[in-house]
């Protein structure tokens, strides 16, 4: 029996119809493919006129398959699938043409793009009439979820889930949780003192019985999917027992190794080869630093293990795979600064009293190196005058176009500061001033009247070659003052580059852990940029804080509970849809090859070696497609993506070029020949 | 079979871009061709029996009852005599590989009839032909014009010629899958028509090798090495066709240490016999480094389209290399393409 094709092309007000002939398109698909019952086009196909318009026309006409081009499939296949299920027809025999961001959006020429309309609409008529109806599966959520990164983005969710009632595991690569925010002397608009209002937090997260606490551990493996996600969690060997350590602080007393903090100091102070990150960390469990401790370098000394009063140091403990099952994951990776190096004329590691805003934190920092004191890096002498320069490695095509967002409030925060503890004259050079949060601008006015210099340009260079006595023994910022229009020479003490905010530089090896991807620029892809800044492509993987793009403490702290929020949503409904789009293995068919077998990115696929066959765990099944292509006897099938479907919408889409392969169609240069 | 002599059938076999081999595996049923001619008056068969072409066009339309074809179409005269037996034949089985997928014949799609000829008529070391003369489709002499097939540039297959009802698989078909096949015939026991008459699983199924999961650093060419006889080929790093490759032979290469080359050509319902076979290779290469990929690939497979294409290029989407088309894109010169 023909199918009843029902064909809706979408204006999409002018979106569509500005650059597509879209009553050209329905009427030409109506008038002229075969199968089709009915062609419309609408305003907005997407509101409750055009789902109605679908929904009648099914009962109507007794359509069998539905179109809709439209825009992509991820704002609104769920929409039109809903409208089909309403009307009673599986929602699976629906198919979207992108006619949008594939067609309107990236052309300019009106005849070519209706055109292609034209194709892609075909396309999916060819193809929708080869699809089969599908039943959707619903899986039950487990109610643990995995938070992994304990920077403020990750603690607010881990927080909101616990105070719910519902077990988090938080994972941290660091020995303790805290982040980058523990490393900031004050937060800006309000001047709090950053580790007053973390560290609750942090002893909350540490002691709260719904959390378990993994520091020191890093994410190894997810496979499953949403609702039972299965992860391996690589614990470091700390070289401490945990559950023996009572945090007395001796070990990290008694060792002789000093090395430089590269990380929580940033390289302005030491610590210990077994050390805690700072004091407040949570939790107060050191870790021994296999690489700078004397007894893993030459197998002497071991004073910590010696004078442990609770003999918690083990040189021995290895890594350990700790094997969790969640239902959702929260993924705050955060960010790590730009390497100012890479901009050499700024003098970073040159010219020693150039500093990153990271270093100047712990420099003004009271439980940093300097005990807050803001001197040269001689330590002793106070900067008579000190350059701020913003956008380093923001907004520069060179390094990253984007704008990092929060370094002009960071700036002034800092400037605040060195005006505070000392008598120095600052100057902040900006390229755009960009206080658009509460309170910043109000922030900015305030610091405009405590004498702060602003100097609107973008620096050309910081050096130490004096033109002038004047200049002598002091760094000089070069600077075009653009509201002057002039080159200008700013003698100083002290630089301070504002690096930009980047993604970690393993996010995208992450990301492909759980199935998520990252924009060009490695910052994570969000489901919808507008609506759905928290979820991901992939159902039950979140994203929050800094990891997403670069933002502010209270922005991370909003998603992170905005994440927290949708988990606590997929736990209280209990079970969710799983798309019945899955792989399935012919078993009769299949000769048990094993070549399928170490393909899948889900391990969804298992060998049974007594009956030789391999066969796909549906529950884990993403239907992405993988062993479906690899397997080459072809037993392996793709539920909704099927050869017959994909051929199928190829003829559509070579409409005018296509002709069926039948034995009437014949070489041009056949020549009869008559019987001998 | 008694009751079928009773009716007897009327049986022809054809051949044409073939190797002849399909007859000899016909004939490797054994005294059971006795059974056969109890069953079936052999009425058209030039390879075995003399007859005549104007015999065949003489008799009714669908008078034979069961014609087997073997080969490809490569000239006029194998074009015209697919038409004459299709029309003439109840049922038309494409009979072994270069029927049904074009087989090793359809290799020559790499090439066209100018390059064919050139090669044929004049680069080979034994030839001697200093005035070019090449095969001409119309001679003018003295006595009139004489005619020879044309030859085409494009090799087809049978089902590219003409409607085919069956297709029995490999290069030959084997002698017992034939029997099997004609027993089918006779007890009206036929698959729906546009079937092929096998197996619905691959070479691996009957190949007693131990499979493991498998990861391919490197492919290696037979001569190469010398296989362990109890592993999987593929996991010892030879291109084995057997995963992609449809079962009916008996895994007979593997069991002699060779890796099989594809003869059964693809799996039920699969579509590009090639395609598929690449596309599970590539899975199986042990690499995430593409210059280390690519090395791989280059090392190991110097000849991709005699390994993944050996039998079915014809039969494939892709057909045949690239043909110079008239400019443009209108419908015509797509479809000119297309062929």
């Amino acid at each position: 029996m023909a199918e009843k094709v029902g064909v809706y092309v979408c204006h999409c007000g002018s979106n569509i119809a500005g650059k597509v002939d879209v009553e050209d398109v329905a009427k030409w698909a109506g008038e002229n493919v075969k199968d089709v019952a009915v062609s419309r086009d609408y305003k907005f196909m997407c509101s409750s006129l055009g789902q109605k318009l679908v929904e009648d026309d099914i009962k109507e006409h007794g359509l069998t398959r539905v179109v809709v081009a439209a825009c992509s499939p991820h704002l609104h296949e769920k929409t039109f699938r809903r409208a089909c299920s309403n009307a009673g027809l599986n929602p699976y025999l629906m198919e979207m043409t992108n006619i949008r961001e594939h067609c309107s959006w990236v052309h300019k020429d009106r005849a070519a793009a209706t055109e292609k309309a034209r194709a892609l609409v075909s396309a999916s008529i060819e193809r929708v009439k080869f699809q089969e109806p599908l039943e959707p599966m619903f899986v039950d959520v487990n109610r643990a979820t995995l938070v992994i990164g304990g920077g403020i983005a990750g603690l607010q969710a881990t927080l909101e889930l616990a105070d719910a009632g519902y077990p988090v595991y938080l994972v941290e690569r660091q020995p303790s949780i805290g982040g980058h925010m523990a490393q900031f002397d004050k937060t800006f608009p309000t001047l709090d003192c950053s580790a007053c209002i973390l560290t609750p937090k942090m002893s909350e997260v540490g002691q709260h019985e719904n959390v378990t606490l993994l520091t020191y551990a890093e994410l190894e493996e997810v496979s499953g999917s949403v609702g039972s996600f299965k992860v391996k969690i690589r614990q470091k060997a700390r070289h401490v027992v945990f559950d023996d350590c009572t945090g007395c602080g001796i070990c990290v007393e008694k060792c002789p190794r000093k090395v430089l903090d590269t990380e929580f100091e940033a390289g302005m102070g030491n610590r210990k080869a077994i050390y805690m990150p700072f004091p407040q960390a949570v939790p107060r469990v050191p870790v021994i630093d296999t690489e700078s401790c004397i007894w893993f370098e030459r197998q002497k000394c071991r004073a910590c293990e010696k004078l442990c009063p609770t003999n918690a140091i083990d040189f021995d403990q290895q890594d350990e795979l700790i094997d969790i099952e969640v239902g959702n994951i929260i993924m705050a990776t955060g960010w790590e600064p730009f390497d100012t190096r890479k901009i050499p004329q700024y003098g970073y590691g040159r010219l020693a009293n150039v500093y990153t805003s990271l270093e100047f934190e712990r420099l003004c920092n009271a439980a940093g190196p300097t005990n807050g004191k803001i001197v040269l890096r001689d330590g002793k002498t106070e900067p008579k005058s000190v350059a701020i320069v913003h956008c380093v490695g923001s907004r520069d095509e060179r390094h990253n176009p984007y704008c990092s967002g929060v370094c002009c409030m960071a700036a002034l925060k800092l400037g605040h500061l060195v005006v505070e503890k000392t008598d120095a004259e600052v100057y902040s050079f900006y390229i755009d001033m960009r206080t658009n949060q509460k309170n910043y601008e109000e922030f900015y006015q305030r610091l405009l009247g405590e004498g702060m210099r602003f100097v609107r340009g973008k620096v050309a260079e910081v050096t130490d070659a004096a033109r002038k006595p004047s200049e002598q023994g002091k760094l000089i910022v070069q600077c075009e003052d653009t509201l002057v229009g002039r080159q200008q020479r700013y003698p100083v003490d002290m630089v301070i580059l504002m690096g930009a905010i980047e993604p970690q530089r393993d996010a995208r090896e992450m990301g492909l852990k759980c199935g998520i991807s990252c924009s060009m620029d490695g910052w994570y892809t969000e489901r919808h940029p507008k609506l759905d800044p928290v979820a991901t492509m992939t159902d039950g993987i979140f994203v929050a804080g800094t990891c997403q793009g670069p933002k502010d403490i209270p922005a991370s702290v909003a998603q992170g509970a905005a994440a927290a929020a949708r988990v606590s949503g997929m736990i209280t409904k209990g079970k969710v849809m799983i798309e019945p789009i899955v792989a399935k293995i012919d078993e009769e068919g299949c000769s048990g090859c094993r070549i399928c077998n170490n393909m899948c990115p889900y391990n969804a696929i298992e060998y049974d070696a007594e009956a030789q066959v391999s066969r796909v765990i549906t529950a884990l099944c993403k239907g992405c497609g993988t062993c479906v292509s690899a397997c080459p006897a072809g037993v392996i099938s793709g539920a909704h993506f099927s050869d017959r479907q994909i051929f199928a919408q190829i003829q559509g889409a070579l409409w005018d070029a296509w002709q069926p392969q039948d034995a009437a169609s014949q070489d041009a240069e056949t020549v009869p020949v008559s019987a001998p | 079979m008694s009751e079928a002599a009773a009716t007897k059938g009327k049986l022809a076999i054809y051949w044409a871009a073939s190797c002849g081999g399909c007859e000899i595996s016909l004939l490797g049923i054994d005294t059971k061709i006795l059974d056969v001619a109890e069953a079936f008056d052999v009425v058209f068969c030039p390879c075995i029996a003399d007859g005549k072409v104007r015999d065949v066009e003489k008799m009714q339309d669908g008078e034979i009852d069961v014609c087997l074809f073997n080969g490809g179409i490569r000239t006029s005269e194998q074009e015209y005599m697919a038409r004459l037996m299709r029309k003439k034949s109840k049922v038309l089985i494409a009979f072994g590989s270069c029927a049904s997928e074009g087989c090793i014949p359809g290799l020559g799609n790499l090439h066209n009839r100018e390059t064919i000829f050139e090669d044929s008529y004049q680069e080979t070391a034994s030839t001697d032909n200093p005035q070019r003369v090449r095969p001409q489709s119309v001679t003018e002499v003295d006595e009139g014009k004489l005619h020879l097939p044309v030859f085409y540039d494009t090799l087809k297959t049978l089902d590219q010629t003409v409607p085919v009802d069956y297709y029995l698989p490999g290069c030959p078909p084997e002698s017992p899958r034939i029997w099997e096949a004609i027993e089918a015939i006779v007890a009206g026991k036929l698959p729906p028509p546009g079937a092929v008459i096998g197996e619905h699983t691959t070479v691996c199924d009957t190949c007693p090798r131990t499979r493991d999961e498998k990861k391919i650093k490197a492919f290696k060419r037979t001569w190469e090495v010398l296989p362990d006889e109890e592993t999987c080929l593929l996991e010892q790093g030879l291109v084995c066709c057997g995963p992609a490759t449809r079962a009916g032979c008996g895994a007979l290469c593997p069991a002699v240490n060779s890796p099989c080359i594809g003869c059964y050509g693809p799996n039920q319902g699969v579509e590009d016999y090639g395609a598929r076979l690449m596309s599970a290779l590539a899975s199986v290469i042990d690499s995430e480094d593409p210059e280390e990929i690519d090395q791989i690939i280059e090392q190991g497979i110097p000849d991709p389209v005699g390994t993944f294409y050996r039998f079915s290029l014809a039969a494939s989407h892709l057909r045949r290399s690239k043909r110079e088309v008239a400019a443009g894109n209108g419908p015509s010169a797509a479809a000119a393409d297309v062929r």
